[in-house]
């Protein structure tokens, strides 16, 4: 029996194996100074791996009576982490090595982290869960302080550790309350406990679960650690936390809220919401005073979580696919940004100011132009594919009956376009200000371009992700 | 040729994606193979577009040369032209080469200036052509990033504010009516505009937090395309946007922001509100018949005290769209046969309107009326056209301002005496402020010491006008070579709106007996 159920878990084992020899053989050897052959090792085995389970994935597995659950919806979530990490380590290697800080380490906490990841969204019990959490925090901990030296980068170490541990603490008290009251942590268990409603103590279970869900993909209000964490990381580690992470953890959230509590969708629909609608107009609104790009990306973040969260909110299968479309999206264009982000650079330090765009499009047409189209994208503005997504999550509200919640939605977004299109200003019209260094890594410029392309290639048909979702997101709700 | 409306529309983006990657170098001579690009382009546009009005027949009221696609999400790629698009579709591909051959004085960065203008020929042809609820959607959003370029790179002092202000405004506007089609997805099942408007969205009145909805969920639907369209068109009191852009943007940007942008939303409410939501239409025009009387009478008066030439004209603009919106909410056959002729004509006027501020700001450097005075002296061909053109914006009889209208306020009659008496008053007052612009401009001595040495029209710019100046003309003495056109389909499309008010009414009576 058990071997039948490792081989379901096979990609997560052969990533942590990886991650732990190449522990072994790069502390024994020439630590390092191997560093760049790991990077460059670990992204080609997210690729594969995201190849392997795309191509290899067939139906729903259990493993472990029910602790692990490989179906289409946490295949679909792997596939795009793991490309996703694939693609910010790559684009890491550089810029890291440039400044010193490409330790051997960082790949392989990158890799305990997507394996964290993978076991969170195939959780399919609470232990589970909580020990694919607390596996991607801990590692995640330390990258995000991974520039010793600087007070910046430790504080954001410290910060979010503190606050994390705080979020873990919510969620594991909401476990225990789920588990006292239904005496499972099964989520197959839970489901059946609740098909004639839930007590009032699983309900107060459920708000510290999703308290605790709510820190993970940084939604308002417990948005308050990702600006700080996103400026004092080094940028290579704020591009992972904006696209892996945050894939695995609202995948986690479906995961939980559908398989989980599937009964009780009006009980946690209105939290969804209310988080929903908080995100999306605290991220477009403390955006605007920003003029660090990095904290700017996490307010546009917060704001892109909110209109995920409303795919959710809506309680149907189409609000799943809708928001797992959305995720897609959302990773592919901010690699593309923080690619070009990553490439701010003048005598050869980093930049993050905006006002360092000024006049960006008369040195550098192309990668202007590039950057033109994601932040249309990021805005929600057709023909960008950033647009379908917003599309997607509006029709799933409506159909699932929140109105309001798609004309807020709406509303937010809007005023979310002003900062957007400052950056858009000051590329093509912002007169004055120093000019950034021309030089671009040949990596991150295939990232740029490439994301930028899929924007505009996308309206044609979305690269035929939406039956591939729907698929996902039918295999999740029921 | 089954596919001739794509054909037409991509055609610009094909000359635009072949500038981009194929034009190097910024000398002069790349600058001058840029501008002759994108000029032949637009004329073969124009060209390609004269085959599909020659195979159009007016008689049939459908949507003709239909093409269509499988797209994602059940949507389609759709698109067709009937009697009501056809003229805009013209209008546009007709004034484009014009507005290409207006800004052949430009220097700076021309090759990104053609592009953005090819690419947003190609959305506006888009916006005419799209039959899927999504479709047009996305056409009708995507111009704004191309102007919100045009405006901010190429634009006046004030650019940025315009620029954000514009496309915030706007965006603003459409976000509504994106909500309001995710609704209506959702309920008629299919994006498709001809199935649509055969659809019977719902009547039922409720209330929304406490408020009495006459009319239900068409009237809601409606309020949300109406803010979308009111914003474009841009009807009083959401109009402030257009004079701040209109001053700010490049003369060409705002030929084509006055000629074709601001149709789109008189094409909307023709297109959209009367056919898919007569019920709400019928609810909500009289606020329509008296924001457009209140816009005729105040932006009139507004436009009497600028200073600024082209915010003059702006606000002019506003005026005539009033023109434009009243007769489109009175439903009747000369209203809706005078708001598009009235469309069309200031399509033509308003953008030949400034391109005359065009050409003296080219040589002066400055829109303040107070610069200017008896420029008749040294410009005699410029005062003669400039002349005709202040006219046919008054409404003189003989040229096509006058047609369109006449033809609104008889349609408003019917409906309204008030609204009519008020918006006629809207005559006299554009001429007013018209011919006050036009004596303070050109009339007078020649006494300021800057227009001393100031040149007549060249015959690059002679030739621009020339054209409009026929069309004008033309239009104003044999207006039947528009009302043919549109007629057979707006009196369908009033047929069907009456129909559809009587059978909704005869179900509220039968859910009342």
């Amino acid at each position: 029996m058990i071997g039948a159920d490792l081989q379901i878990l096979m990609p997560e084992i052969v990533l942590t194996v990886f991650a732990m020899g190449a522990l072994l053989v790069a502390v024994y050897t020439t630590k390092d100074a191997m560093a760049p052959l790991l990077v460059w090792a670990t992204s080609g085995l997210f690729v594969l791996l995201a190849v392997w389970i795309g191509i290899n994935g067939e139906g729903s597995n259990i493993a472990f009576d029910g602790m692990f659950v490989d179906d289409g919806f946490a295949r679909f979530a792997k596939v795009v982490m793991l490309l996703s990490a694939a693609a910010v380590l790559l684009m890491s290697e550089a810029y890291m090595q440039r400044r010193g800080l490409l330790k051997f380490e960082y790949p392989i906490l990158v890799a305990l982290a997507v394996v964290g990841m993978m076991v969170m969204v195939s959780a399919g019990d609470l232990m589970a869960l909580y020990m694919g959490l607390e596996l991607q925090s801990l590692a995640l901990y330390v990258v995000a302080s991974l520039r010793r030296d600087s007070v910046k980068s430790t504080e954001a170490g410290l910060k979010y550790f503190v606050l994390g541990a705080l979020s873990s603490g919510l969620l594991l008290y909401g476990a225990s309350l789920t588990y006292g009251y239904t005496g499972t942590t099964l989520f197959s268990g839970i489901i059946e406990a609740t098909s004639d409603g839930a007590s009032l103590g699983l309900l107060f279970g459920l708000v510290f679960l999703m308290a605790g869900f709510a820190f993970k993909v940084s939604a308002a209000p417990f948005h308050m650690w990702t600006p700080d964490v996103y400026e004092g990381s080094p940028t290579p580690v704020t591009a992972f936390f904006a696209t892996a992470p945050k894939v695995a953890a609202i995948a986690l959230f479906a995961r939980v809220v559908h398989d989980a509590f599937g009964g009780i969708v009006g009980d946690w629909q209105q939290i969804v919401a209310f988080l929903s609608v908080a995100s999306m107009f605290l991220g477009g609104i403390a955006a605007i005073g920003q003029r660090n790009i990095k904290r700017l990306m996490a307010y546009s973040s917060i704001a892109h979580m909110g209109f995920a969260l409303m795919g959710l909110a809506a309680g149907t299968v189409f609000g799943v696919q809708a928001m797992l479309i959305y995720m897609a999206i959302y990773v592919t264009m901010n690699i593309g940004t923080f690619a070009f982000i990553l490439s701010m650079e003048r005598d050869g330090r980093p930049v993050t100011d905006i006002d360092s765009l000024r006049m960006f499009s008369k040195k550098q047409p192309l990668r202007a132009l590039a950057m033109l189209v994601l932040m249309f994208s990021l805005a929600g503005v057709p023909p960008m594919v950033g647009f379908f997504g917003k599309f997607y999550v509006l029709r799933a509200a409506y159909e699932g009956g929140l109105v309001w919640l798609a004309v807020a939605g709406m509303i937010a977004s809007v005023i979310g376009a002003f900062y957007y299109l400052r950056i858009v200003y000051l590329m093509y019209f912002g007169e004055g200000g120093e000019q950034l260094e021309s030089r671009m890594n040949p990596v991150l410029w295939s990232m740029l371009m490439g994301s930028a392309a899929v924007m505009v290639i996308g309206v044609v048909n979305l690269f035929g992700i939406e039956p591939i979702a729907a698929a996902a997101a039918g295999t999740l709700v029921n | 040729m089954g596919n001739i409306l794509s054909i037409i529309t991509f055609m610009p983006l094909g000359a635009a994606i072949i500038l981009a990657l194929l034009l190097r170098g910024d000398d002069a001579a790349a600058q001058r193979n840029a501008k002759w690009v994108a000029l032949l382009a637009t004329t073969a546009t124009f060209l390609v577009s004269l085959i599909v009005l020659a195979n159009f027949d007016p008689a049939d009221t459908g949507f003709q040369m239909v093409e269509q696609r499988e797209w994602l999400l059940g949507l389609q790629y759709k698109m067709g032209v009937d009697g009501i698009s056809i003229l805009f579709v013209m209008l546009t591909t007709f004034l484009m080469p014009l507005v290409i051959a207006a800004c052949w004085d430009v220097t700076t960065r021309v090759k990104e200036y053609m592009i953005a203008f090819l690419i947003l020929e190609t959305l506006m042809l888009g916006v005419f052509m799209a039959l899927d609820l999504v479709l047009f959607y996305l056409f009708f959003e995507a111009g704004l990033i191309p102007m919100f370029l045009i405006i901010g790179i190429w634009g006046g002092a004030n650019r940025i504010y315009a620029s954000f202000k514009f496309f915030l405004y706007t965006f603003l506007g459409s976000v509504l009516m994106l909500v309001a089609m995710v609704a209506m997805f959702a309920d008629a099942g299919t994006t498709d505009i001809p199935t649509l408007m055969t659809h019977t969205f719902g009547t039922e009145s409720f209330s929304v937090l406490g408020v009495q909805i006459v009319g239900g969920m068409q009237t809601l639907l409606w309020l949300a395309f109406f803010a979308s369209f009111a914003v474009k068109m841009p009807m009083w009191p959401v109009h402030t946007w257009l004079p701040d852009a209109h001053v700010q943007a490049p003369t060409a940007g705002s030929v084509v922001l006055a000629a074709i942008l601001l149709k789109m939303g008189g094409y909307g409410f023709l297109r959209f509100s009367l056919p898919m939501f007569p019920v709400g239409s019928e609810v909500m025009a009289p606020l329509v018949l008296t924001l457009s009387a209140i816009a005729i009478v105040y932006t009139s008066l507004v436009a009497l005290v600028q200073e600024d030439m082209k915010k003059l004209i702006a606000y002019s603009s506003v005026a005539h769209m009033g023109y434009v919106t009243m007769g489109i909410f009175t439903v009747n056959q000369q209203g809706i046969d005078g708001a598009i002729f009235q469309m069309i004509s200031h399509g033509f006027i308003s953008g030949a309107l400034f391109l005359c501020v065009g050409v003296i700001y080219d040589r002066m450097h400055t829109r303040e009326i107070d610069a200017y005075g008896g420029l008749v002296n040294r410009m005699p061909a410029y005062a003669l056209i400039f002349m005709f053109f202040t006219m046919a914006n008054v409404g003189l009889p003989g040229t096509s301002g006058f047609v369109g209208e006449f033809l609104t306020l008889m349609g408003v009659f019917q409906v309204n005496t008030w609204i009519a008496v008020f918006a006629t008053s809207g005559v006299i007052l554009s001429a007013a402020y018209a011919l006050w612009l036009y004596r303070r401009v050109v009339f007078g001595d020649l006494i300021k010491e800057s227009l001393k040495s100031i040149t007549d029209m060249t015959r690059r710019e002679r030739v621009i006008f020339a054209p409009l100046v026929a069309m004008t003309l033309l239009l104003g003495v044999y207006p039947a070579l528009v009302l043919d056109i549109i007629g057979p389909s707006v009196s369908a499309l009033v047929g069907n709106y009456e129909t559809a008010l009587a059978t909704a009414q005869a179900a509220t009576q039968f859910a009342s007996n």
